[in-house]
């Protein structure tokens, strides 16, 4: 077949979302809205303490409210098989690295745990009957008090069994000590939540004795299945998980929690579907959260802003059940260039439930700390912070010593800067103000993250009349997954969008990874391309073998607008005549991709950067952020549309984690007060300026056929920096512990 | 949430009996706290008596005041041209409490009616004297960032959540209430109570009487008027301070001053003290500086609250000098 150049995509870049109608007249059906017959309700009750035994637990009440099915507990509930297996149950507060096992015995870990599941004929009926529950507890002595306890941090057992710490040395130790201009500062991230909007949700349905199918918001459709064969010991194929469409999930989605697997163990007892959906209060005890992080990052520079060392390190929250880590100290070891890094990283457990990734994940707390600490480096050397960072730019790699597959960073700083006017301000802290008298200030931040690329299978179906079906176990938590498969597939087959239909959300179709760490689109584009490439090449076949001229060889042809032509026009004939010619009902093609070697050769890395102006009142310390440009080098961008969408959001994100964001712990009680939409802060539309999202959008030449990587994490990644950097240029104060709140400012 | 009785009342007078002859029983109109209040257990009545049918939505002149309705909507307050145009102080207050589709159903009274935010209250395994008279204050040694600085007693420090009632307060309003032995009228200032021993009361209206509106006299404050509410995020968020400013301003100098805060106490704060030091003083930066001085005099902060000794001296003064500036 003839090289062609496909992903031009000039004709399609800004298409619309293919699912766009079904989501805005609400026809688009999420995990919790699948009406399935003979359907029941549960609800949870959940632990008033933070550590200790359950004593007794009346459910009398519950048991006698009307419609109830079942009252579920570590009393009566029947045993989850898979829990049976491996290291034992956990006991207490000193077992580390198991999730919890729900219902499984009377330990109680972190405030909000699960004591019982109510199982009623209504979703009100349960809910009452929850609230009839009562429980006696043994309390035992907790922690939840991250900086009281500061001092029982440690390295993670991962490490630890390694017979390592899992720091990270380059060059020298502490290097930063001995460079002429220096600065040492502390940085603080609460703990945040990722409150998508849609709550997890999850309908079990026994579909035999051993066979179930689960309607669940997941980002895993694999890792949902092989969790729930896993833990019921039943073969993986007999776990059906459908989730066709997620309302945000942040990272909360990636892991099967718990409570997911109690939905289906009481679905098998009370002999009905279940469906259980969180309330907004336990989204914040049951599905993971950005973990509490304190971090230090000391830098030297020589007098003209070289860097001489960095020292990174890092605290960051876990359970008392399990470990959790996460990237926290990554981008210290790439994102500049500098002979001398050392970094570490040590967890901090305490009687909280477990985190989990949040969007960004580690990498957005860690560059928060960095990129004010380049700042005030910056400061500290009277220079550009954007002159100080291409000072230090990182030609190739330095953390694996590679070149990079691709890095258009340079231009970014310069294509946002031009756009948000930094070189106008006039950079002395305190120095600008609006004309009503707010203190006014610019900040920048820098994002980056790994431009991953892992196996999946696609596969297609192309039907007689010139439809064509592609079929993938990914999800789209809102990107517009389908959107960009689609254009992907258009370009590859050289047929219509509309033509073309990708199907995801099933984990009976062709595997795919979670929809996690910004690489879908790469990996996922990866096997459409594939998949569409094999079926050209059988209709390929197909045409030149029935062809006047025996001649053509199949490696000959062109495919162009839904035709297959050679040069001297021997051949040139529809794809659907193709299979018309054969008496084809249809044409079938599955295909694997994975990458290869070029990993090993190059460093494949997203990046970005956010400028930002934000006004601050000068009486009252109320922050608004009046500008934003963020500016990404994510390869090729496949849709401008769904993709700048994408940066949109993130941004918000960011700008929620820099001035709002925290879930604020009572360490009298070990629980959250402000376990609700009204009380724990997202940005509100009121808060959020026009975001100019701008794409390098060059073809990254290594990485995936499109040359796309991913923007998911960095459009977040580096922003809560620049939002920082800015507070600082309006008023000259440094806030190190976010959020940057009103009273943190006057 | 309990299973209760609903009920729809058909006149005043029958509302007040219904609640009269059931101690368990509550008022429903918007519902936008009310209910917040039941799913999380806070409050289970065993009855509501729904008021929305009753003929109170109404708003209109009289000869020395505006007549608001307890039914009328927030955000059919804020629109209202006679409020616009009379008490435009009120109608700036408004917009700035709660969210578009929450002021769309909420109602005058409710919104006097609602109860505080404060988290120990709303959490019903953690210690509350409000919720649970005698069970302690979660808020006095616990996360007391958005609570009073002023008139909270050992019992109970919350503050009244309300936007709305601060310009009310300011507004010398009174409250009209219907009750079985007849009508009778509350001064706004009056209708709040502080906690004292007794946090579980939140105001001075007997269990048997309805909100049927309020009235606010006539004045001359014209344009010299401020609603300017400090907040984490700039919609949707109850106030860290907020001040209501009303000033009357003759060739430079004050001739009246209207002047309280909200999210310092447990009632709607009105200054009474620093309006008096306003009056008769040239509109000046250094008057409002004065006031805010004499305003702030008792204040005491807590281990979370203590950046409002001086985020609310700062919002008066910004407050006044932008309502002296619009004239």
């Amino acid at each position: 077949m003839k090289k062609q150049d496909f992903f031009n995509l000039e004709a399609v870049e800004a298409m619309d979302r293919v699912d766009g109608r079904l989501k805005v007249t609400g026809a688009a059906r999420y995990s919790a809205e699948f009406p399935i017959p003979k359907l029941t309700y549960g609800v949870l009750a959940t632990s008033t303490i933070a550590s200790g035994k359950i004593q007794s637990l009346d459910t009398k009440k519950a048991e006698r409210a009307p419609g109830v099915l079942a009252v579920i507990s570590h009393f009566n509930a029947p045993k989850i098989p898979g829990y049976s297996e491996g290291s034992n149950p956990a006991k207490g507060a000193t077992t580390k690295g198991q999730p919890l096992r729900i219902f499984s015995d009377d330990i109680i870990m972190f405030y909000g745990q699960p004591i019982a599941l109510v199982v009623a004929d209504t979703l009100e009926r349960a809910q009452f009957a929850a609230g009839q529950i009562s429980a006696q507890y043994q309390k035992a002595d907790f922690q939840t008090d991250f900086d009281g306890n500061v001092s029982h941090a440690d390295y993670p057992a991962q490490a630890k069994n390694r017979n390592s710490t899992g720091d990270y040395v380059r060059g020298e130790v502490d290097a930063y000590k001995k460079a002429p201009v220096k600065i040492e500062a502390e940085y603080v991230i609460p703990t945040e939540v990722h409150n998508p909007m849609e709550l997890q949700s999850i309908i079990a349905v026994w579909d035999a004795a051993d066979k179930v199918t689960v309607y669940d918001k997941t980002q895993s459709l694999k890792g949902a299945q092989g969790t729930i064969a896993q833990a019921f010991k039943i073969p993986a194929e007999n776990v059906q998980v459908v989730a066709t469409y997620v309302g945000g999930a942040f990272g909360n989605a990636l892991r099967t929690w718990p409570h997911e697997i109690a939905a289906v163990m009481a679905a098998q007892k009370v002999g009905r579907p279940v469906k259980l959906v969180v309330n907004r209060e336990q989204m914040f005890t049951m599905v993971g959260y950005r973990p509490y992080t304190w971090q230090k990052v000391s830098l030297g520079a020589t007098a003209d802003g070289k860097l001489v060392g960095i020292s990174h390190e890092v605290i960051g929250q876990t359970s008392a059940y399990e470990e959790f880590t996460e990237g926290t100290v990554n981008v210290s070891k790439f994102l500049y260039a500098c002979p001398n890094v050392n970094t570490s990283y040590k967890i901090l457990p305490l009687n909280v439930s477990t985190p989990t990734w949040m969007r960004g994940p580690g990498e957005a707390s860690g560059a928060f700390a960095l990129d004010c600490a380049m700042d005030e480096l910056a400061y500290q050397l009277n220079l550009d912070p954007i002159e100080l960072r291409l000072r230090n730019h990182a030609d190739i790699d330095p953390e694996r010593n590679l070149p990079w597959s691709s890095k258009y960073l340079k231009e970014c700083y310069q294509e946002a800067a031009q756009r948000i006017g930094w070189f106008k301000r006039n950079p002395k802290p305190r120095s600008m103000q609006s004309e009503d008298g707010m203190l006014v200030g610019y900040g920048m931040g820098t994002g980056s993250f790994s431009a991953g690329r892992s196996a999946a299978t696609a596969s297609i179906q192309m039907s007689a009349d010139g439809t064509y079906t592609i079929q993938c176990a990914t999800t789209d938590i809102g990107p517009g997954t389908a959107t960009a498969m689609v254009q992907i597939a258009s370009d590859v087959l050289q047929v219509p969008a509309d033509k073309i239909k990708f199907q995801l959300g099933n984990s009976s179709f062709p595997k795919a990874p979670s929809q996690g760490g910004s690489s879908t689109v790469s990996t996922v584009g990866s096997a459409v391309t594939a998949v569409c490439v094999s079926l050209k090449q059988k209709l390929a076949a197909l045409a030149a073998g029935q062809g006047e001229s025996a001649a053509v060889k199949p490696a000959d042809l062109v495919f162009e607008n839904g035709k297959i032509s050679s040069k001297d026009q021997s051949i040139n004939i529809s794809y659907t005549d193709v299979l018309k010619k054969h008496s084809l009902p249809s044409l079938d093609a599955t295909e694997e991709s994975r990458a290869g070697a070029e990993r090993q050769k190059y460093s494949f890395y997203s990046f970005s950067v956010h400028f930002v102006e934000v006004h601050v009142h000068p009486a009252t310390g109320q922050v608004r952020v009046k500008r934003v440009v963020s500016c990404a080098d994510a390869g090729k961008i496949i849709n401008q549309k769904t993709a700048g969408s994408q940066v949109i959001g993130g941004a918000i994100g960011g700008i929620g984690m820099a001035l709002m964001e925290e879930a604020i712990m009572d360490n009298r009680f070990g629980r959250y007060v402000n376990n609700n939409f009204a009380d724990y802060h997202v940005p509100v539309h009121a808060d959020i300026p026009h975001i100019d999202a701008v794409f390098i959008d060059k073809k990254d030449p290594y990485i995936n056929p499109m040359g796309s990587k991913g923007v998911g994490e960095i459009s977040l990644i580096g922003m809560a920096a620049a939002v920082a950097n800015a507070v600082f240029h309006a008023t000259g104060k440094r806030v190190r512990d976010l959020p940057i709140t009103p009273d943190k400012l006057i | 949430m309990n299973q209760f009785q609903y009920v729809r009342a058909v006149s005043s007078k029958t509302a007040v009996a219904t609640l009269a002859k059931d101690p368990s029983a509550k008022f429903i109109a918007g519902g936008t706290n009310l209910i917040d209040l039941m799913k999380n257990g806070v409050t289970a009545p065993q009855k509501l008596i729904d008021i929305n049918n009753l003929p109170l939505a109404e708003i209109k002149k009289q000869a020395n005041s505006l007549y608001i309705g307890a039914l009328a909507t927030n955000s059919g307050v804020a629109d209202n041209k006679l409020v616009l145009q009379n008490q435009p102080l009120l109608a700036m207050a408004l917009n700035a409490g709660a969210s578009a589709q929450l002021r769309n159903v909420a109602t005058v009274g409710g919104n006097m009616m609602q109860r505080t935010r404060c988290y120990y209250f709303y959490n019903t395994d953690l210690p509350c004297n409000k919720r649970q008279p005698g069970s302690g204050c979660g808020a006095l040694e616990g996360i007391n960032r958005m609570h009073a600085i002023f008139g909270f007693s050992q019992q109970c420090i919350a503050v009244h959540p309300s936007d709305m009632c601060v310009a009310l307060a300011a507004l010398d309003a009174t409250v009209l209430v219907s009750r079985p032995k007849g009508d009778r009228k509350i001064l706004f200032t009056d209708f709040h109570r502080l906690p004292g021993d007794h946090p579980e009361k939140d105001n001075t209206l007997a269990k048997d009487e309805l909100i049927t509106g309020v009235e606010i006299p006539d004045n001359s404050f014209g344009k010299n008027i401020h609603y300017l509410k400090v907040r984490d995020r700039a919609s949707y968020a109850f106030a860290l301070v907020s001040v209501a400013a009303a000033l009357n301003i003759k060739n430079g100098t004050i001739k009246e001053a209207r002047l309280a805060m909200g999210g310092v106490a447990h009632k709607p704060w009105r200054l009474t003290e620093a309006e008096k030091a306003l009056v008769g003083k040239p509109a000046s930066e250094e008057t409002f500086k004065h006031a805010a001085e004499i305003a702030m005099q008792g204040a005491k902060g807590f281990k979370y609250n203590s950046f409002k000794l001086k985020m609310a001296p700062n919002t008066i003064i910004q407050a006044l000098k932008t309502a002296s500036a619009t004239a």
